[in-house]
């Protein structure tokens, strides 16, 4: 079933004089259970194309429909909503509160929506078991490591159970072997869980444990590679070929 | 070179130094005003029966001066401590650059002697200004004539606020030095990354020194509300610093346990941003204990201050209308060894002046002294402790004594209620000024009698009845005995009083008759050649007394407002300079809450309440030091009387709520401002 349908849209930056077109045209769909990365060199305009779906950058023209929303007429309150509701954010830099616990950063996005107390423990224990936290639950986050920040944040996408889950370079500041258990933790919540993520990557291997691989290149839709029923090492080649294709910039992802 | 580098550092970091500008300017105007005030209080004219209120008020100020130096002292180490913080980054380039830890003190040295000069001029500038302004507004306040009070900039005062603030920025240099060798590399890189690590504190430990803290303030207030006249004046100076200490450790204890009380309810903590808020606001007082607890202090003075001066106001009219309830009183003194005792009329004739003339009423009373009834023979062993307090009085002079009759006319004359009834073995004592009152009735309750020119009278009362004799503008009776008529020995008349009412024509054109009895001047009275042996003549109107004590009064006032005024501004200025660069760093925070999908309002309300929570703390404890704090207050001040004390009380609780009040408002406001979605 369609989850996301991304219609035409552009993104422009700049004045009339010094205009960067961070986003030129791109159509897309994602449906749901979908695990879909999209790949780029830096400056391609991925992070921008992350950005509009999640409504923290408005496109310049273009429509983008979630569940057959628009959520580029939504505004103020609507979009805070929409955005707690359908969305779950995981981030490079983890964007977790340092004051708080790693329990009460996740117990936070869930007494946003206003749930109960006694809901929200048992929430936020499924999902620790899940992501494998439960024992720096009780920890702050200048005492955990990248790889366990990186967990919580994504408990924190999680719980709330959002339609999709958007992770920016959810590997970008993690060291390859918590990044293999990251991403492991994806695939498990994508397959076991139904969860629909989309992923911003430069990274080859990370990119890897999608089932569906976009690469941009000048805001643009440069290739599309889908994996099939190959396993995580032919695609990881497939993905390879492409970006060699794609030339020297992305050379430095390998 | 480095001239340059630290002159581009402060015009390019301006407003990093806005806030240690205004610091120090503030520092520098308050000490300079404070100072030059001071000296003038001295300055001012005031009558011998006021003398005794102006070193109250003077042990009052020099208590105050040494809280607000230190205070000043360490507002500003503290300021430039934020600074440095601020500007790690800064240091960290410099040292990746090579230069060395002595050089970039010499940038920090560099930097405090511009931001000295330019501050010292600055609230030099402010500060003499200031003083103008605060002058005119008293003035205004009173409707008096201030020409006694000239406002001139006192050389004296900004040589002292020089000097003063010179040390006070060594000891920063010296600081700041230290904290620079002290700097690692690795952490100044970091210290915009790191994250603030959360000591919880021991739980166990926190309660006993709340505990123990609780109680030590408990005893101080006990003491200073409730046992003022036992205090000497280093027992205040004890008692204020078990407060300050006990002030702190309150603020250190309860920092560790705010945030295990808020997680106790875990439908309250995971409501909405709570969690977050909770969170934010332990940790804000956890990094602030020390400042929160000098900014507690400092509200402390300002109430008490504020209260003061505007009861001291307040009273001031009651005074003068209850205390003069006519127009003109003359006195008259014999020497010991007189033969004749010449009247007031007597005086007064003697210069052409016949009294009916000018009054419509009149009234006489004799004042009468034994030497059997001296100060020292009726307080006995007590006179040490009263010498403390009022150490020109002599000790070995008779206490006067006033017929019952005599003070029965008076008050009729007085249109007061008050009369004395005695049987012919009874006395009474009458007394109004608090201090000497808690002495009179100490020697009542032991029932002691006094011996009158041969009768032995026992008091009626075991307490001092509250009354006055002489017309005054506050409460100054320090102790009258009234005896039966017949008690006395009319041979050893000490002196005589007159009393009078002007009539209409005297009354109609005040000024004229009161420059008419200056003109007279009886206090130069020479009636030797007449052999009347008079020791001497005084008199005083009711306007003489009003205009002394308009100028008591305003003094003190001002000083209450000035001090009041200022220190709320300094508490307001540096808790709004805090939660802003709290909200400048916590910028990254919010824009997380949001991007997990925060509503705008619970953001804002989020916000509203840790500033709220932020400045109503200290403020609700110096609430509690200032209901003691303010009972000590007022039994010092009880001269003035302090009968309508809740008007007071709503003036300053006005006052606070508009300019601190006004302070939450902006920082609330600024705060959204900075944290707000910048899209």
């Amino acid at each position: 079933m369609e989850l996301l349908k991304i219609d035409h849209i552009e993104k422009y930056y700049g004045s009339k004089s010094v205009l960067t077109k961070a986003i030129d045209d791109i159509s897309l769909t994602v449906n749901e259970g979908e695990f879909v990365a999209i790949m780029g060199a830096s400056g391609s305009g991925k992070t921008t194309l992350l950005n509009c779906i999640s409504t923290i950058d408005r496109v310049t023209s273009g429509h983008i429909f979630l569940e057959n929303t628009d959520i580029t007429t939504i505004k103020g309150k609507e979009l805070n909503r929409f955005r707690r509701e359908k969305l779950g954010f995981i981030f490079q830099d983890f964007n977790l509160l340092d004051t708080l616990t790693a329990y009460e950063n996740i117990a936070l996005a869930l007494s946003i929506q206003k749930k109960p107390a006694a809901e929200i423990d048992k929430a936020i224990k499924k999902v620790a078991d899940q992501l494998g936290i439960t024992e720096v639950l009780q920890k702050y986050p200048y005492q955990m490591s990248g790889g366990q920040k990186q967990r919580v944040a994504s408990a924190r996408a999680i719980v709330t159970d959002p339609k999709l889950i958007l992770a920016d370079e959810p590997t970008g500041a993690l060291d390859s072997k918590s990044a293999k258990l990251l991403l492991e933790r994806f695939r498990y919540l994508n397959t076991e869980c139904g969860a629909t993520i989309m992923m911003v990557t430069h990274d080859s291997f990370t990119a890897s444990y999608a089932g569906r691989v976009i690469f941009i290149k000048d805001g643009k839709i440069f290739n599309e590679i889908n994996r099939g029923s190959d396993s995580r090492k032919q695609f990881f080649d497939k993905i390879i070929d492409v970006v060699t294709l794609l030339g020297g910039d992305m050379s430095d992802a390998l | 070179m480095l001239f340059k580098l630290s002159f581009n550092n402060m015009r390019r970091s301006l407003r990093d130094y806005a806030i240690y500008f205004f610091t120090l300017i503030i520092g520098v105007s308050i000490f300079y005003v404070f100072n030059a005030t001071s000296g003038q209080a001295a300055m001012m004219k005031v009558s011998a029966s006021t003398r005794e209120i102006i070193e109250l008020l003077k042990m009052l100020i020099s208590g105050t001066s040494v809280l607000v130096s230190g205070i000043l002292g360490f507002l500003i180490v503290y300021a430039s401590r934020f600074l440095m913080k601020r500007r790690s980054r800064e240091f960290a380039l410099y040292m990746t650059l090579g230069m060395s830890k002595w050089k970039i003190s010499s940038i920090i040295l560099m930097e405090t002697l511009f931001a000295g000069i330019g501050s010292l001029a600055c609230g030099l500038l402010i500060g003499i200004g200031l003083s103008q302004l605060m002058s005119a507004l008293v003035a205004n306040l009173f409707e008096a004539d201030m020409t006694g009070y000239r406002f001139t900039v006192s050389g004296e005062s900004v040589a002292k606020t020089i000097l003063y603030f010179a040390v006070m920025y060594g000891v920063v240099v010296l600081f700041n030095g230290g904290a620079i060798t002290k700097m690692k590399l690795i952490d100044l890189m970091n210290s915009g990354k790191r994250s603030e690590q959360v000591k919880l504190k021991n739980p166990v430990l926190c309660v006993l020194i709340f505990l123990v803290s609780t109680a030590a303030l408990g005893f101080s207030y006990f003491k200073v509300g409730f046992r003022t006249f036992a205090l000497s004046q280093s027992d205040i100076m004890m008692y204020i610093i078990i407060g300050c200490i006990a002030t702190f450790l309150i603020f250190w204890s309860v920092s560790g346990m705010l945030l295990r009380v808020m997680m106790s309810s875990k439908n309250l903590y995971h409501r909405g941003l709570n969690a977050f808020t909770f969170r934010q606001i332990s940790s804000k007082i956890n990094t602030m204990v020390f400042s929160l607890t000098i900014i507690c202090l400092m509200l402390f003075v300002t109430i008490c201050a504020l209260t003061s001066a505007f009861s001291l106001r307040n009273s001031m009219n009651y005074n003068l209308n209850h205390y003069c309830p006519t127009d003109f009183e003359a006195v008259v003194v014999y020497s010991d060894d007189a033969e004749e005792k010449r009247t007031v009329s007597d005086v007064y004739a003697d210069y052409g002046v016949n009294m009916d003339d000018y009054f419509e009423k009149s009234v006489t009373l004799g004042s009468y002294g034994s030497p059997d009834i001296t100060y020292e023979s009726f307080f006995g062993e007590d006179c040490s402790e009263i010498k403390e307090i009022f150490p020109y009085i002599e000790f070995d002079s008779g206490i006067e004594l006033i017929k019952s009759g005599d003070y029965n006319k008076l008050m009729e004359f007085y249109g007061l209620e008050d009369r004395a009834e005695l049987n012919d073995d009874e006395y009474i004592v009458i007394c109004n000024l608090q201090s000497m009152v808690e002495f009179c009735n100490k020697e009542l309750q032991k029932n002691t009698e006094i011996n009158v020119f041969g009768h032995t009278l026992k008091p009626k009362y075991s307490e001092c009845r509250d009354g006055f004799i002489d017309m005054s503008a506050q409460r100054g009776n320090m102790g009258i005995i009234i005896v039966p008529d017949g008690a006395v020995d009319e041979n050893c008349s000490a002196g005589e009083r007159f009393f009078g009412k002007y009539n209409a024509e005297a009354a109609e054109d005040l000024d004229a008759t009161e420059a008419f009895f200056t003109e007279k001047n009886i206090e130069t009275y020479d009636g030797t050649e007449k052999g009347s042996n008079i020791s001497y003549c005084m008199y005083f109107t009711r306007t003489i007394l009003a205009a002394a004590s308009v100028g008591l009064g305003a003094i003190a006032t001002f000083l209450g407002l000035y001090i009041g005024l200022v220190f709320l501004i300094a508490c307001g200025a540096i808790l709004a300079l805090k939660e802003l660069s709290e909200s400048v760093d916590s910028i990254g925070r919010y824009e997380m809450l949001r991007k997990i999908g925060a509503e705008e309002n619970d953001i804002s309300k989020s916000l509203f309440v840790q500033t709220g929570i932020f400045f109503l703390l200290p403020l609700l404890l110096s609430a509690l030091h200032s209901v003691f704090g303010m009972k000590f207050a007022i039994s010092v001040l009880s001269a003035f009387g302090t009968d309508n004390i809740m008007q007071s009380v709503i003036s300053t609780s006005a006052v606070i709520l508009a300019i601190y009040g006004g302070y939450f408002l902006i920082t609330y406001f600024s705060s959204r401002g900075i944290i707000k979605d910048r899209k």
